[in-house]
């Protein structure tokens, strides 16, 4: 099924970026992470244009995101206030990140950028949950708690900064400066790389500000939301690399995806899961990272002046 | 071979008129045609192929004096400045490194040809008409020494060569009775959208006896054009559009989830 995407002004194939919109679908609901770290790198290795590809795979989040949070805020899984700061820091991020991306892009540096921060980030995030996951395993009786930690503190930084505000939902009485700067961050990436960034927001959340368990995931995806859809118009009034053909199937793709992801999840043990998502993240980071080392198929590139 | 039946009342036409220029007294003179003036890419463009044909017509009655004519047939899309970078390794990865600016690479640029172009005419004319990748006039821009400027030169060709932009054809060119030719060039799918022109020569003892230019038309047309239109003149709908669509899958695909 040939399928030609105006922005991207090449034909592929239709039913390759549906199947890999619905992989990522499934990671969503396997993981509930918005697998745009896995739709940017494959759609760049299938030969579509790194900009338009990150700015695509931004839309893709938006419309993965918006069931999570909808499923979450029913069971009040969503600390709205804490969502607000990070979203206004993840705005700051978001333009702080067009203004970055224009100017790589000028230098043509861009692409190779994009590559180095998904070898770092996706190589230290699948270290990290591989050995959470090994660890899970190995010991048995004690894998259950792996996820769970059980002494809830911020880190000492957080504790240093100004104006403490009270975040009821997630029990914190600390000030909005950490969250809007970690929003902040986060803004960055899903500018630069396409990401919703819930892979390193959760984490950050958990282990750094010290959240409550049950509004993590809530309140990530509520960022995600948000922070992506700003990402999408910032992306379609600057770098105009928005494809609305591309984004559709792999939101086709992803929608459907989700479905499978859940049903799976219900079935298959989570320290497992686990494995294999810290298997695919550390595969693609070196597949990646075996990108930039080796030399490439095409010397010289051209653009447009 | 079938020819086209235009082609055949083209020919009637031409020879039903008796006015042509100056130099027609003595010099044959060519009647191009083209299948497809105007190419619209759509949804489910894959590439086009053009027929290009035409006939030589010789004053003295066709093909009467038996001397045999090379058809060279020179398709070029609009020209456009480029920057080309340069990737290099450098602490182990390999990353752009140096540029240089040309001012006039054509989007696309084919020629196909009755014979090898270097059989039909020496270098310098083949530079004159550009007969071939080698030959297109780049015009280059800034102060680079012309050895650094043929090395990226080389390197723009042949990246597009391989994107099937570029194409040298020494064959593509059939011509029959010595009077009529055709010439298939393929545009792939990626192709730059604009005015593009064809130039035919025809050329006999490594001299172009007779040029003739048709225009073909390259736009986005339908559902892709009005998108591209969209994202490049409305830009804030655009993205309200594509924030909306993937707001509306996402909360459709919610409603399915909870019911499942």
């Amino acid at each position: 099924m040939d399928v030609y995407l105006p922005i991207a002004n090449l034909s592929v194939n239709g039913l390759y970026i549906v199947l890999l919109g619905g992989l990522t679908g499934i990671l969503s609901g396997l993981f509930g992470v918005g697998g745009g770290f896995l739709t940017t790198p494959l759609l760049i290795f299938y030969g579509i244009p790194p900009t338009v590809a990150a700015a695509s795979a931004a839309t893709q989040v938006t419309g993965a995101s918006v069931s999570g949070v909808l499923a979450h805020s029913r069971r009040k899984g969503v600390d709205y206030r804490m969502g607000g700061v990070m979203v206004g820091g993840g705005i700051i991020g978001a333009l702080i990140g067009a203004v970055l991306f224009s100017a790589l892009q000028s230098l043509g540096q861009i692409d190779v950028v994009i590559s180095i921060l998904y070898v770092l980030m996706l190589g230290s995030i699948g270290t990290l949950m591989l050995r959470e996951a090994v660890s899970a395993i190995r010991p048995g009786m004690l894998g259950k708690g792996g996820a769970q930690v059980k002494k809830r503190r911020h880190h000492p930084l957080v504790a240093s900064l100004p104006y403490r505000w009270r975040f009821y939902a997630s029990g914190l009485y600390i000030s909005p400066l950490a969250p809007a700067i970690l929003g902040m961050l986060v803004g960055i990436l899903t500018m630069l790389m396409g990401v919703g960034g819930g892979f390193l927001l959760v984490p950050a959340m958990l282990y750094i500000l010290g959240m409550s368990g049950n509004v993590v995931v809530g309140t990530s995806l509520f960022q995600i939301l948000f922070v992506t859809m700003v990402t999408t118009m910032t992306h379609a009034l600057t770098t105009k690399a928005v494809d609305l053909v591309l984004a559709a199937l792999l939101l086709l793709g992803s929608v459907l995806g989700a479905q499978f992801g859940t049903q799976i999840a219900l079935k298959a043990k989570p320290e497992y899961l686990r494995l294999a998502l810290a298997a695919l993240v550390l595969l693609i980071a070196l597949r990646m990272l075996y990108g930039l080392g080796v030399q490439p198929d095409e010397i010289y590139t051209v653009v447009p002046l | 071979m079938r020819w086209p039946a235009r082609l055949i009342l083209a020919v009637l036409v031409w020879e039903g008129l008796t006015a042509t220029p100056a130099l027609a007294q003595r010099e044959p003179v060519l009647v191009p045609a083209v299948s497809q003036s105007r190419i619209e890419v759509r949804q489910g463009f894959t590439g086009a192929r053009l027929l290009l044909y035409g006939a030589v017509i010789d004053p003295a009655g066709a093909g009467s004096r038996g001397e045999d004519y090379d058809i060279v047939v020179v398709l070029k899309g609009p020209s456009e400045a480029v920057r080309i970078r340069e990737k290099e390794r450098i602490a182990g990865i390999w990353a752009n490194a140096e540029s240089s600016d040309f001012r006039s690479a054509p989007a696309f640029f084919a020629v196909a040809s009755s014979r090898p172009v270097s059989e039909i005419v020496d270098e310098r004319t083949a530079a004159i008409y550009e007969l071939g990748t080698e030959f297109i006039q780049l015009s280059p821009s800034g102060e680079i020494d012309p050895e650094e400027q043929a090395r990226f030169a080389k390197g723009l060709v042949e990246l597009r060569q391989r994107q099937g932009l570029y194409q040298e054809d020494p064959g593509g060119v059939r011509i029959a009775e010595k009077v009529l030719y055709q010439a298939r060039i393929n545009l792939p799918s990626n192709v730059t959208t604009g005015r593009y022109t064809a130039e035919t020569f025809a050329i006999a003892r490594g001299r172009v006896l007779a040029s003739a230019t048709a225009r073909i038309e390259v736009v986005k047309a339908g559902l892709e054009g009005q998108v591209v239109t969209a994202a490049q003149r409305w830009s804030f709908l655009y993205g309200l559009g594509a924030i909306g669509l993937s707001l509306m899958m996402g909360w459709i695909a919610g409603r399915l989830f909870a019911r499942g």
